[in-house]
């Protein structure tokens, strides 16, 4: 019997499907909020692909699981970051469109 | 004695239709708060995943960190934002984009797809170490000892910089 969840194939092509989804969700998105949750989607494909290696193909279990949990810290760091940029742009321009904010533009 | 593995195979099945319902509510929700909880959801079923592959610890993080820390920020950040009802027709871009953002995802997909099930991927031979988190500990704190600390410090500066940065959006309004 075919076992899905004991096959690295499926878990890369979920990773796969978690990339396309933050691709298309950053497209599609016309606020830099909505850009960021894309942006998430990207970040845990990455991550789900370092467990999926980790789990079958590396030789010390331990590396994978600890890239995972720096991708986790450096996405906490991102996301408050990110979000206080966006604060800050909302009070200044009163709109989180990127397309309204153009003082760079001249 | 062989019932165990079934429900481990419907369990996957059910994270990974939790990751796809997350998705698609997260790419083209109209409200923002919609957005976020569909992101809550798939963070969830990749927590599933991770504890299919072996790591309980992983997936306790990923909850704890993802679910709990991240998205919270986010939704703080959408609701001293602008009003929801104000500007929920202008969040998401037109048609033409949608159908260009279409194909290069399903282009991407299917090309990564192909690769990943073309290659014939070889295991390492000698594998070392166990999933335990004692061996994790271990490894975390002397082999990658620095990257470790680095990472504190990055999280620090992270956090002072937003505290500052959002205080200087405060002062100077009516920019732009």
């Amino acid at each position: 019997m075919l076992m899905l969840s004991d096959s690295l194939n499926s878990y890369l092509i979920i990773a796969v499907a978690l990339l396309a989804l933050g691709v298309f969700g950053m497209i599609r998105h016309k606020s830099f909020i909505g850009m960021l949750i894309s942006s998430e989607f990207i970040l845990s494909g990455a991550s789900l692909n370092f467990m999926a290696f980790n789990r079958f193909l590396a030789p010390n279990p331990a590396v994978g699981q600890i890239f995972t949990l720096f991708i986790m810290g450096l996405a906490a760091a991102e996301a408050a970051v990110v979000v206080s940029l966006i604060l800050m742009v909302y009070h200044q321009c009163r709109s989180i469109d990127p397309a309204d904010v153009q003082e760079l533009q001249h | 004695m062989i019932y165990y593995r079934y429900v481990a195979e419907a369990l996957f099945v059910l994270f990974t239709i939790l990751i796809f319902t997350g998705g698609c509510i997260a790419v083209s929700a109209r409200y923002l708060m919609n957005a976020v909880l569909g992101l809550a959801l798939a963070l969830l079923g990749v927590a599933g995943l991770y504890f299919h592959l072996g790591s309980p610890f992983l997936a306790m993080m990923q909850i704890l960190i993802y679910v709990g820390a991240v998205v919270i920020i986010i939704a703080f950040g959408i609701m001293v934002g602008p009003k929801p009802r104000q500007e929920a027709d202008k969040r998401l871009t037109g048609p033409r984009n949608v159908l260009i953002s279409l194909a290069a995802c399903a282009s991407a997909v299917g090309l990564l797809s192909s690769l990943v099930l073309q290659t014939v991927w070889v295991p390492a031979a000698a594998k070392v170490g166990d999933f335990s988190v004692k061996f994790l500990g271990e490894n975390l704190l002397y082999q990658y000892c620095l990257a470790f600390e680095l990472i504190s410090v990055l999280l620090l500066a992270a956090i002072v910089g937003a505290i500052i940065i959002a205080g200087i959006g405060r002062e100077e309004t009516g920019k732009c």
